[in-house]
């Protein structure tokens, strides 16, 4: 499927930041033309960083999750350059149990440097929100899919990561931490991210070897040859996962995690 | 200018004198409490290692908080070894000097515990192993535990200390999240009760994952407790952190614990718990 020549893990981060890269908004816009959003947290926010509602795909009734960073410098703002906060995923989770009682798979698209790094996120129990979100994702009884299109920083995007199947498109990288963070941190030295980089093991081709992902997207410049790529994945992964029992469907996801 | 050149020089004699004056004193014999920043006579820590006048409780190893915590103990998993997945420079050298530290082949101790009749399955994790970090190793010690605990039908208790993930095993660092939470799950399922205790500091992945998943979340007296780094914030965001903002007392004021223990409490609570939390639970510690 990818014929070029291989990148710098460098060059994907560069690429998987790039400003003008598909927006959450584009991509409801192409794979699901009838998304209804629904808003709220359902204790006293609504963080729009998230952008989770309803939807048509495959001719059924799904449940979409999209980590959205914003096109216009006021929706970057309030949607904090996509890290979402504490409510965000408190509305996630909610949308996702909903999707359960109701039994609807769940589409998450994730493109966030990580969780939102703010006092006010801290106070709010920004680690609580995400615990929740992987206590309960755990064993929600519906087909749960990640896209990982951008960034996939962390413990932020994780929260929206941890169902039965995560994909990346080939712009995309998934780490632990920023490679800027990683440098800083372990060799004191913020500008050696591009070394870092290499070492995190961050880009889809080092995270599907490692078996972190089940496949890669291919991601050409046409927007929407690439929308048609992600929806090819979807409707051929979700299919197989329907298939499945819900024991069969909750011991595969258990096993894709137990095992690292 | 003159005079600006002495000030100089009076600042530069005046760093010189506490250096010395630091290394004069053998290291140890007074401590500085990092909470209240009282002077404090080692002596005084007691056997707890707490601070005699705010409370809070200095970092200590797994094996040091086993002395006064259980009346007995089998060690799990302690031949476990890192498969070192990112291949990292030094890694190998930096585990050894941890293990020699701390005598643990990870940042976490798991064993089967008793206090008193109550039974139950115990993880501490030591902030003197690369500061609690969570490895892949240290996620496969506390997912066994509930694992075991589950085919046990017993409680698990989890004292966590952690600066986060283990950055030297990268992306397998953050799975441990991940797969810790879904035995964690498991265990929640068969009814089985599962008590935290968050210590300082409890930070990052680890508060992200099983810390705030306990069915009762304490934490020590002053323990950090925070997702993001305070580094990181005031970074950033470019805004300057409260002091207090990851002081346990703080957090038990937004709502995330359930209560503040001192150690020489823990054992009792620990046990009167357990023994609350389960079947017919409250029957014999009336």
């Amino acid at each position: 499927m990818l014929k070029k020549k291989p990148r710098s893990a460098g060059e994907i981060v560069v690429a998987a930041r790039d400003a003008k890269k598909i927006t959450g908004q584009e991509l409801l816009a192409e794979l699901f033309p009838d998304f209804m959003e629904l808003h709220g947290d359902r204790a006293n926010d609504d963080d729009p960083s998230i952008v989770g509602g309803l939807a048509h795909f495959d001719g059924q009734a799904v449940t979409v999750l999209i980590i959205d960073k914003g096109t216009s410098a006021k929706e970057r703002i309030a949607k904090h350059f996509g890290s979402p906060t504490p409510a965000a995923y408190r509305k996630s989770l909610r949308l996702i149990k909903q999707a359960e009682k109701f039994h609807r798979p769940v589409l998450a698209f994730v493109n966030t440097a990580g969780a939102y790094p703010a006092a006010s996120a801290e106070e709010q129990g920004q680690g609580e929100a995400i615990a929740r979100n992987l206590f309960e994702i755990a064993d929600v009884k519906v087909p749960f899919l990640t896209v990982i299109y951008g960034e996939g920083g962390s413990g932020g995007a994780l929260a929206l990561a941890c169902g039965d199947q995560v994909w990346m498109s080939e712009n995309s990288m998934y780490s632990v931490l920023s490679p800027e963070g990683f440098a800083s941190i372990l060799w004191k030295d913020a500008n050696k991210a591009d070394e870092a980089a290499e070492v995190m093991q961050l880009t889809p081709e080092a995270l599907l070897k490692a078996g972190v992902i089940e496949g890669i997207i291919p991601e050409p410049g046409a927007k929407k040859r690439f929308c048609r790529n992600i929806n090819q994945v979807l409707h051929r992964e979700l299919s197989k996962l329907q298939a499945l029992s819900t024991a069969e469907l909750l011991k595969t996801r258990h096993a894709r995690y137990r095992k690292f | 200018m003159q005079l600006f050149d002495e000030l100089k020089t009076l600042g530069q004699k005046h760093i010189k004198a506490d250096k010395k004056a630091q290394e004069s004193v053998p290291s140890g014999v007074w401590l500085a409490c990092p909470k209240c920043q009282q002077s404090v006579y080692h002596k005084d820590l007691g056997r707890y290692s707490t601070c005699p006048n705010c409370g809070y409780g200095f970092r200590i190893s797994s094996r040091d908080r086993l002395e006064w915590l259980v009346d007995d103990f089998t060690e799990f998993d302690a031949d476990l070894q890192t498969k070192d997945p990112l291949d990292f420079p030094d890694y190998d050298k930096k585990l050894q000097k941890a293990a020699r530290a701390t005598d643990l082949n990870d940042s976490v101790l798991t064993g089967k515990a008793r206090i008193g009749e109550q039974e139950f399955y115990l993880g501490i994790m030591d902030p003197k192993f690369i500061m609690g970090s969570l490895g892949t190793v240290t996620g496969e010690k506390i997912a066994r535990l509930f694992e075991y605990a589950t085919q046990a039908s017993k409680a698990v208790v989890l004292f966590t200390a952690s600066g986060g993930a283990r950055m030297q095993e990268g992306i397998f660092s953050l799975m441990q999240m991940a797969k810790v939470s879904q035995v964690v799950k498991e265990h929640s399922e068969a009814g089985l009760f599962y008590l935290t205790v968050l210590t300082d500091p409890t930070t990052g992945g680890v508060t992200a994952s099983f810390a705030m998943q306990g069915d009762i979340i304490l934490a020590e007296p002053h323990a950090l407790i925070g997702f993001a780094g305070k580094r990181v914030i005031e970074q950033t965001m470019h805004q300057k952190v409260p002091e207090n903002l990851q002081d346990a007392e703080n957090i038990l004021d937004h709502g995330f614990i359930d209560a503040i223990v001192a150690r020489k409490q823990e054992k009792d609570t620990i046990e009167w718990l357990v023994e609350m939390n389960q079947e017919k639970g409250g029957e014999k510690l009336s």
